[in-house]
């Protein structure tokens, strides 16, 4: 990495934030452009802050906003923002991303609802909840990573946990039972990538690709042998949502339907978000993990013993990413599809480096691709409303992305020894 | 990251003067060079044989009775694993017998059509290869300089999309003229979407993999769009998501009569791979690319153009991969469908690690590949074997490929005490 940062500097900061200034600016033009299309003046956009279950203790009024007045405003907003940003710079410039999308979602929100109404809450809600996965996946790699070894298998992992959570579930009869074949699955999976990438010392890369390919394999391949044959190894299994059990914290305004109203994995993935975060930065266990991340050889000769800390590390990011695939199955639908991971894995890789190898960067940007996928479900009952072909704005979250990684983030911090096999001296 | 310069690398290709006499020596040598992936294949297919049982019922109630009749286990095992792995052969290359009972008629009677028939299946076999040594060779040229492409799906896309575009909407143009533009104007267009994450990677340091994968996602919704939109046959109010014909002045023409699909497009990829050979070995701009990719640090000293290298190798691994989807477009479909592609460029990166990321490897890796899946869709018709079986088995030849010490150690094979190969670095920093 110190290569390449030196290379990069040939890139004057100055420009980048000049060009991302103007590319704001940009922005601001197009939600002037893009969201005053179709709209009559004095259309009124509601966001419902209600959800059925949460209206039973208070009915928070509904947001009510003006349609062009909304657009004109925001936009002029994030115009002025970006052109100061061009003309002048801002000292910090990480809020000045958060501000635009902001702005930018926000009156695409207030777009879509024109003449109409559309649950702002069920949104969010929905996108934590399709940020679970990813974040998960993320944390996953964080773990692996910050110890040196490079884990593109998440994908994988993620979908034999979910096949055999399952199986397991529907053989015993018992969720929990599901639950732990799929964290065993994840480790399973991990500790062969650790024997490759560690014992072995094969590419790393490699190793990972080894494990996608047999873990997408396998399942599709026991999918139709034996799911498909034998149905009943297949019926649907779910965590009950925890509004099902404790119904009166459903009712709480606003925060009931966003953190209650939803599968328990939620929950776990924010504990093991904060855990992870505490423990990497403020334990003896993270202090090691980092050291051998950075630089393994002086942290063998500090006494560290370098092949333990990583397997460990690999096989827990095993389970986290097994978590991760029991999400989509006992957390989400209840029974096992064809490649159901469906590349999450990878876009939680993209979260982790996005969210530069740290749990609570990966958190915010699991969240981003997270609302995506939420849009793109609710987008579903917007249709007809939204006359920009719904393909260009499925686009945007993964253009914007790479915006940003251009423009803000550039060089990502990765941890020294990422990748490479330690061979003791 | 990994800085040291494998200069042995660098060179390791360049053809040197040998003494007269080492002729046998180096066929020797090349034919140890094969035994790992032989006996990589051998085992894989040997690990592979456990999950095909242990997912047969039959199998399973038998060797639940094993201490009764360990005979009938036994014997069923290797029923099953008989019965699929001949499929898979017959599939892949076809039938020994039906081969020379053909050819016997030819000679006899001068019939074609049972010759024909007997050699579909490897012909098939070719032309699943097709675009697997187009995007074995994208993510190969990525590798050589450090840079891992694994966007080579979404350019597919876009190649097969420019392709099936040029490829409808100009008539009337000569076949001399038509093919090459539909061809070039394909990869062309991967080039331009290989070139964006290189040329982001170069100006911003934006990681390559983010971006790829990111491209990946805009290409198929791009597909969607102009699939149920613009090239959508029939106008908007078409039925399927499918883009009109091709002109056949577009088309890469098959050699045989139907059902031999086989076209010109594997002769293409096979002059592409001694292209893109010629280009990394031969020339300066390849070799600048190859020491980019063994060290950066030192190539920048050097005076070699780290950014520019970037770019150029990004731009060519686009190209490469959207070959692969116009070659699909031009040869096999001839229009343009959401799902022709069944994962080539996923499974290319595999392949590009078989490969040990040289032309001459990934072309064949690619034949293996293409072997195997085209085989795999006999063995699941035939033997009720899932396809997906073949992943499996494409997995245990990779690791085995990757840690040749595992194969060392079942075999009990001396150690060549040969440079290891360096496919990748990490994320490529």
């Amino acid at each position: 990495m110190a290569v390449m940062s030196r290379i990069g500097e040939k890139v004057a900061p100055l420009s980048r934030q000049r060009a991302l200034g103007i590319f704001y600016a940009v922005v601001g033009f197009l939600i002037l452009i893009l969201f005053s299309r179709d709209v009559q003046a004095g259309d009124l956009a509601t966001l419902g802050l209600n959800t059925p279950r949460s209206i039973e203790w208070v009915k928070l009024p509904d947001l009510v906003l003006p349609v062009l007045p909304t657009v004109w405003v925001l936009g002029l907003i994030t115009i002025g923002l970006g052109s100061y940003q061009a003309l002048r710079g801002f000292q910090k410039t990480g809020w000045l991303l958060g501000v635009v999308s902001l702005a930018f979602l926000s009156t695409f929100l207030v777009w879509a609802a024109r003449a109409g109404s559309f649950s702002l809450i069920g949104i969010l809600s929905a996108s934590l909840q399709l940020a679970t996965p990813i974040l998960l996946g993320a944390l996953s790699g964080v773990l692996c990573e910050r110890a040196g070894v490079v884990n593109i298998a998440i994908e994988g992992m993620m979908l034999g946990a979910a096949f055999t959570s399952v199986l397991v579930a529907n053989v015993t009869g018992d969720i929990m039972l599901g639950l732990a074949a799929a964290l065993a699955t994840g480790a399973l999976l991990a500790a062969w990538h650790a024997v490759m990438a560690i014992e072995f010392k094969m590419d790393q890369i490699i190793s990972g690709t080894v494990i996608n390919i047999f873990a997408t394999g396998l399942t599709n391949f026991l999918n139709q042998r034996v799911m498909q044959v034998y149905q009943n190894l297949n019926n649907e299994m779910t965590f009950p949502y925890i509004s099902q059990v404790f119904p009166d914290l459903a009712k709480i305004p606003i925060v009931g339907p966003l953190l209650f109203d939803q599968t328990p994995i939620v929950w776990l993935a924010l504990i093991l978000l904060v855990v992870i975060q505490v423990a990497l930065f403020r334990t003896r266990w993270g202090l090691r993990t980092r050291a051998v991340g950075e630089h393994p050889r002086a942290a063998d000769t500090l006494g560290i013993n370098v092949f333990r800390v990583r397997y460990t590390n690999v096989i827990l990011g095993g389970m986290v990413a097994g978590l991760g695939g029991a999400y989509f199955t006992l957390g989400s639908v209840g029974r096992f599809d064809k490649q159901m991971t469906n590349g999450r894995g990878f876009i939680a890789l993209a979260a982790m480096i996005f969210g530069n190898w740290t749990p609570v960067g990966s958190f915010a940007s699991s969240l981003i691709f997270g609302f995506t996928d939420a849009l793109q479900v609710k987008l579903q009952i917007l249709i007809g409303k939204v006359n920009i072909p719904s393909e260009f704005l499925l686009m945007l979250p993964y253009i914007v992305t790479m915006v940003v990684l251009a423009g803000v983030v550039g060089r990502v911090m990765m941890p020294a020894a990422d990748g490479q096999p330690y061979k003791k001296q | 990251m990994a800085n040291t310069v494998n200069a042995e690398e660098l060179h390791a290709e360049r053809p040197r003067a040998k003494p007269s006499g080492s002729r046998t020596a180096a066929w020797r040598q090349a034919l140890s060079v094969l035994v790992i992936p032989v006996l990589a294949l051998i085992s894989a297919l040997i690990l592979s044989a456990f999950f095909i049982l242990a997912s047969d019922v039959s199998v399973l109630s038998a060797y639940a009775a094993f201490f009764s009749n360990p005979v009938h286990a036994l014997a069923l095992s290797w029923t099953v694993i008989a019965d699929s792995y001949r499929a898979l052969f017959v599939g892949a290359l076809g039938d020994p017998g039906q081969i020379v009972a053909a050819i016997q008629l030819y000679i006899t009677t001068g019939q074609t059509q049972p010759l024909i028939l007997a050699f579909y299946p490897f012909t098939e076999s070719l032309v699943t290869s097709t675009p697997y040594i187009f995007a074995g060779l994208a993510v190969a040229v990525g590798f050589k300089c450090n840079l891992f492409n694994i966007g080579a799906e979404g350019q597919i896309f876009i190649g097969a999309i420019v392709a099936a575009f040029v490829g409808y909407s100009f008539t009337g143009l000569p076949w001399i003229v038509h093919m090459p533009l539909t061809f070039i104007a394909g990869a062309a267009g991967g080039a331009i979407w290989g070139g964006i994450p290189g040329w982001l990677k170069a100006k911003t340091g934006a990681h390559e993999v983010i971006n790829t994968m990111m491209m990946n996602y805009v290409a198929f919704r791009l597909a969607d769009y102009l699939l149920n939109g613009p090239m959508k046959r029939g106008g908007p109010t078409g039925f399927i998501p499918i883009s009109r014909d091709i002109e056949p002045s577009a088309y890469f023409p098959q050699f045989f009569p139907a059902p031999i699909r086989l076209h010109m497009g594997f002769i293409v990829a096979l002059l592409v791979a001694a292209a893109v050979y010629w280009f990394l070995w031969k020339t300066t701009l390849g070799f600048e690319i190859r020491t980019v990719g063994a060290n950066a640090r030192a190539a920048q000293y050097a005076g070699v153009s780290v950014t520019r290298n970037y770019i150029v190798a990004m731009a060519l691994s686009g190209a490469l991969a959207a070959m692969a989807g116009a070659g699909e477009v031009m040869g096999v479909n001839h229009n343009l469908a959401n799902a022709f592609s069944p994962g080539y460029g996923f499974d290319s990166i595999a392949l590009a690690l078989l490969g040990g990321s040289h032309p001459v490897g990934v072309v064949l890796a690619a034949l293996l590949f293409g072997t195997l899946r085209n085989g795999a869709t006999k063995m699941q018709s035939l033997a009720g074997i899932p396809i997906d079986i073949i992943s499996v088995v494409q997995a245990f030849v990779i690791m085995f490929v990757a840690a040749p010490a595992i194969i060392r150690w079942i075999y009990r094979l001396r150690s060549e005490g040969g440079v290891q190969v360096v496919f990748t670095r990490g994320w490529g920093g």
